[in-house]
């Protein structure tokens, strides 16, 4: 983290200190609350106040998808079960877009306030979302905070680059991201050009990858247990570009969620860059 | 040669170059060709001699040990229904497979995974032959078929499940129905000893199959070992299905269909049947393998989805000829 960064930083935990009694006086805010996406458990995490967040999902826990592991540790565990969560008598439940929508709308059956928050596809999402999940938190101040030192950190990564090597990311399955979404926006804060362009997700064909010979791959880091979705990263065409070329790893945990964490992702791979140029 | 080698080998040529020259990268006919065979270091060299012609080698040999094998079981059981995907057997040798994968077994060696899927397979046709032998007729073999199938898939479901790996439980799919997509040089040599040694079993059985038209008692009365006949079948089918299906997973009907319509073609001898269903079976597999790239190109159709939409009906109109034979 950078010297501003952590100044930045200590700013907003001041700003937030400051402002927190009045806002909490201020509006009803929920005092019970239980997320049950790992996006939303942890941008809950950042966000709520001592004991109003009352349980994050098993996902949390989990150290491959999940930021902030220590911090969920703290928290008993739910597994996203509609009569789990009911039992924990929540008056506000975190959660995602792509959250079964039988669990959903059992939960909002059983008198339960759901707020289901949209993954982030940008960088800009990432703002949004603090902003809403703050908003049903009653922690607005605390998440401007957050906000502005999200907004300083990136302004400090996003350097001037001279020029920009082509990357493209790589997924299991050949799934690709271009530039319409998080991960495309992370690679391009960083520096690079994506090869997939100016689109959301897809399949990338091997050939496709093979012609259009990046300069870097950007590939994410193998789950334990055998899978042929992930057997394509060890195919000889994606190792012969390893070897010509670079590669670099990105932990899932680190981009898969819109979080503050993302600006992770976005220093390693800047770093990474200067490391191939 | 039999006269219908003559078609299906120039044939079984032609699409083999139709599907070298298919694909997303998007290069000429004369470019790709001279690629794969005076190389050189560009990308095209790498999609040429990484990613084509591995999917084209798979395709000729996966399609070549299923009509074998289908042919092989076919005059062996006699009875035209018994095919190794319809009857379990891809089922049993998937479900090893997925095993070997998910316990680390297929790490230890290189021919681990493929001799794992051969397990399941031989447990599948010992099994079979046991319970649906030579006398044990179409409806027991189907049965037994239906009962091992039903198992080796729940059974695969079950591990792949159970796997701490997110995307082992999306690749049910791919056991199940199959796929040539992104297979690499590694595959090929990884099914290629078992795959020869099925293929040798099972054509040093035609002699012995063409004896058993006759009756099991004439067949010994010229001279066949009826046991080892069932071992060579056996073991064949195990090979060669096993080796299939551990590197694209259970790709159904193709061994159903080939004997069946190249039957007429040779007399309906079973000898013969072997090595022209083996360049039948060939034949489908690639055109199949064409087809599922040009009907959905960037997603990965599964081989055995065409396979069983051409196939199903088949096995249907199979049923109803038996039947109105019997009336």
């Amino acid at each position: 983290m950078s010297a501003f960064a952590a100044v930045s930083r200590i700013i907003g935990a001041a700003l937030f200190l400051g402002a927190a009694p009045g806002l909490l006086a201020a509006g009803n805010p929920p005092k019970r609350v239980v997320s049950i996406n790992l996006c939303t458990d942890q941008l809950a995490m950042l966000l709520a106040a001592p004991g109003q967040l009352i349980s994050v999902s098993d996902l949390a826990v989990e150290p491959r998808s999940s930021a902030m592991v220590e911090e969920a540790r703290a928290y008993p565990i739910n597994h996203a079960g509609a009569e789990e969560v009911w039992l924990m008598q929540p008056d506000l439940v975190l959660a995602g877009g792509y959250t079964s929508r039988a669990t959903v709308s059992m939960l909002r059956r059983l008198g339960r306030e759901v707020l289901e928050v949209q993954p982030a596809y940008s960088l800009a999402d990432i703002r949004d979302r603090l902003a809403r999940i703050g908003a049903a938190l009653g922690r607005e101040v605390r998440a401007e905070a957050l906000i502005a030192d999200f907004d300083a950190r990136l302004e400090v990564l996003r350097a001037e680059v001279a020029r920009s090597p082509s990357a493209a990311i790589y997924y299991a399955n050949g799934y690709t991201t271009g530039d319409r979404t998080l991960a495309g926006e992370i690679l391009m804060a960083a520096g690079f050009s994506n090869i997939a362009g100016d689109m959301r997700g897809g399949h990338l064909p091997l050939e496709k990858l093979a012609m259009a010979d990046p300069e870097a791959l950007i590939t994410g880091t193998p789950y334990p247990g055998a899978s042929r979705s992930e057997a394509v990263l060890a195919h000889p065409v994606v190792q012969a570009i390893r070897d010509r070329r670079a590669s670099h790893p990105v932990a899932d945990r680190d981009w898969l969620c819109g979080t503050p964490y993302v600006l992770q992702a976005v220093e390693e791979l800047a770093i990474f860059r200067k490391e191939i140029e | 040669m039999t006269p219908v080698l003559r078609i299906l080998i120039p044939l079984v040529i032609l699409l083999a170059l139709v599907s070298l020259a298919l694909g997303p990268a998007g290069l000429g006919l004369g470019e790709s060709l001279r690629a794969l065979v005076l190389g050189g270091d560009g990308p095209a060299v790498l999609v040429m001699r990484e990613i084509r012609l591995p999917r084209v080698l798979l395709a000729l040999m996966i399609g070549a040990s299923l009509g074998l094998s289908g042919a092989a079981m076919q005059g062996f059981l006699r009875n035209p229904l018994a095919e190794p995907g319809i009857i379990g057997v891809s089922g049993a040798a998937a479900f090893g497979a997925v095993l070997a994968l998910q316990t680390g077994f297929a790490a230890l060696f290189a021919l681990a995974l493929p001799l794992a899927a051969l397990a399941g397979a031989l447990v599948a046709v010992l099994l079979l032959v046991a319970l649906a032998g030579p006398r044990g007729g179409s409806l027991t073999l189907i049965l037994a078929g239906i009962a091992i199938s039903a198992m080796a898939g729940a059974l695969t479901s079950l591990v792949l499940n159970l796997s701490p790996n997110p995307y082992a439980a999306g690749e049910i799919v791919f056991w199940m129905m199959g796929s040539l997509a992104d297979r690499s040089v590694t595959h090929v040599m990884l099914a290629l000893p078992f795959t020869l040694l099925g293929w040798l079993l099972l054509l040093r059985s035609a002699r012995g199959l063409e004896a058993l038209t006759l009756g099991e008692d004439a067949a010994e009365g010229l001279g066949i070992d009826l046991t080892r006949l069932r071992w060579q079948v056996v073991l064949g089918t195990a090979a060669a299905i096993g080796a299939a299906t551990a590197v694209a997973g259970v790709i159904g009907f193709v061994g159903l269909v080939v004997p069946h319509l190249l039957r007429a073609r040779v007399a309906g001898r079973p000898g013969r049947l072997l090595a022209v269903s083996a360049v039948g079976g060939a034949a489908m597999l690639l055109a199949a393998d064409i087809a599922v790239r040009l009907i959905a190109p960037d997603r990965d159709l599964k081989l055995g989805v065409l396979t069983a939409l051409i196939g199903a009906p088949f096995f249907l109109r199979l049923l109803w000829q038996m039947r109105r034979a019997r009336a």
